[in-house]
């Protein structure tokens, strides 16, 4: 089925919800051609621009997977410090240029705003990677995805959101997806790391039941999701603020005890030491799987971005290794 | 008090503009917005909290010798989105300015928010907020889509 057309993912507004089903299904056809079992070159000839301006595992690299198990080409950026960036050119200018080399770009930035300032720029597609505390949208995808693996839907769920929430970018598109699917939150965090006010209240103006507490390991009884993030370091301007908050939560497996069986603990990872070695082994545990969804959320992502129809039957049209 | 009695509370100026029905108490943030006063040396006559029969109480600004550019006006929006403007040329008015507060402010204000992207100002694309509210305003970046009311963005006018 051709999907509608997306001109670009700077924010979840820019999708519908329709059209977020649409994508996880075709993520779910291309699990296979995710896994390495089969080939299936929808993006032969295609070339995607990896534009990271900030430090990333993941999200470099699960961009580049995708891409590549579609059967296309990357280009990086490569190092900030060496490109030409450095010397002092604006991102209007690298858009410029990248616009000229590839089919698609992804973007993570240190400012907010960067991912819109470039689809603006630029001709082709941005997918945004991440920009300052603003957006995450391809996490967003991808943690939809592993939800509705765990619990074979998205609505109606009560979802935890642990952690920090005020730089957490990741939470922020996430909180903004689930709340459109009618799903009940709860925002646990240390006091300074609140969920930013004018996203709560833009939750609320959208109907959403949103509580806010101090309080994770109380708030876990009834969920279906509890989303774990790392207190970012990097985030904080005061040291002494950073020390305040940094170890507020440490989910341990004996935390797990009274949680509901299907209840699943997920993390955009990486973690420091929120999550205890000893939930790994739960049947909680979500997040390996969830950051191998990356691959598998961003190849329907770019198929989607590429106006690229994912097969029906993505074996009938696939091939061997 | 009838209109004309409040306009006449200041001298009738020969060459300018006049700014009328602003919301009272906001005439020094409209000369702040237009970069008006402190070191101007045109001639400046404000009148502040005289009655109005459609606001209940206005200002009303005059500027002597300087005509107010499209620019200007579309700050003003910002500020006073209501006001009459006209340029007075030999004591008579010689053109009626209307002032529109659209849906997006470009290139009028640059956003408050210190890790935009537009703070680099060598960056060349526009600098556009969207009104969100009008009444008090309230706008947000387009590009940060952060959240912002005149008493911040009041510093960073363009």
């Amino acid at each position: 089925m051709e999907g509608s057309i997306v001109a670009g993912l700077i924010t979840m507004d820019d999708l519908t919800n329709e059209q977020i089903l649409e994508i996880l299904s075709d993520a779910e056809r291309l699990l296979p051609v995710a896994r390495g079992e089969l080939y299936l070159p929808l993006l032969k000839g295609r070339i995607l621009g990896n534009l990271f301006f900030e430090p990333s595992t993941r999200t470099r690299m699960s961009f580049e997977t995708a891409m590549k198990r579609l059967g296309g080409d990357v280009v990086n950026l490569g190092d900030v410090k060496t490109s030409s960036v450095v010397k002092g050119e604006t991102l209007f200018d690298t858009i410029q240029m990248v616009d000229g080399y590839t089919d698609i770009i992804a973007i993570r930035h240190p400012r907010q705003g960067a991912a819109q300032y470039a689809q603006d720029a630029a001709r082709v597609p941005i997918l945004n990677g991440g920009d300052g505390a603003g957006h995450h949208p391809t996490q967003t995808m991808l943690d939809l995805f592993t939800i509705q693996q765990a619990h074979g839907r998205l609505d109606g769920l009560k979802v935890v959101l642990a952690g920090d929430l005020r730089y957490g970018r990741t939470v922020h598109s996430l909180s903004h997806a689930l709340v459109r699917f009618g799903c009940d939150l709860v925002f646990a965090s240390p006091d300074l790391l609140r969920m930013p006010e004018e996203i709560v209240s833009d939750l609320r103006a959208h109907g959403a039941n949103v509580l806010e507490t101090e309080d994770l390991y109380g708030s876990m009884a009834e969920a279906d999701v509890v989303y774990m993030t790392r207190i970012q370091k990097e985030r904080f301007a005061d040291e002494d603020e950073y020390a305040r908050c940094a170890g507020a939560y440490k989910l341990h497996a004996r935390h797990l005890e009274d949680v509901k069986q299907d209840m699943i603990v997920m993390h955009p990872l990486p973690r420091v030491d929120e999550i205890d070695p000893t939930v790994d082994k739960t049947r909680h545990a979500r997040y390996f799987e969830q950051a191998f969804n990356g691959v598998v959320a961003r190849m329907a992502l770019l198929c989607r971005l590429l106006a690229v129809t994912v097969p029906a039957d993505v074996h009938a049209e696939g091939g061997a290794l | 008090m009838s209109n004309e009695h409040s306009m006449r509370r200041v001298t009738a100026i020969r060459n300018g503009t006049v700014i009328d029905h602003i919301p009272s108490g906001q005439a020094m943030r409209v000369l702040e917005m237009l970069g008006i006063g402190g070191e101007t040396s045109v001639p400046i006559s404000l009148v502040m909290n005289v009655p109005s029969k459609k606001m209940g109480a206005k200002d009303i600004i005059k500027v002597e010798d300087r005509e107010l550019t499209q620019a200007e006006l579309d700050r003003l929006a910002l500020v006073a989105p209501d006001a009459h403007v006209a340029i007075i040329r030999a004591y008579s008015v010689a053109e009626k300015l209307t002032i529109n507060l659209g849906e997006e402010v470009v290139n009028v204000v640059r956003c408050t928010f210190s890790n935009c992207i537009t703070t680099n100002l060598r960056e060349p694309q526009a600098h556009r907020l969207r009104v969100v509210e009008r009444d008090p305003l309230q706008l947000r970046c387009h590009y940060c889509g952060r959240p912002q009311d005149l008493g911040e963005l009041s510093n960073n006018v363009l």
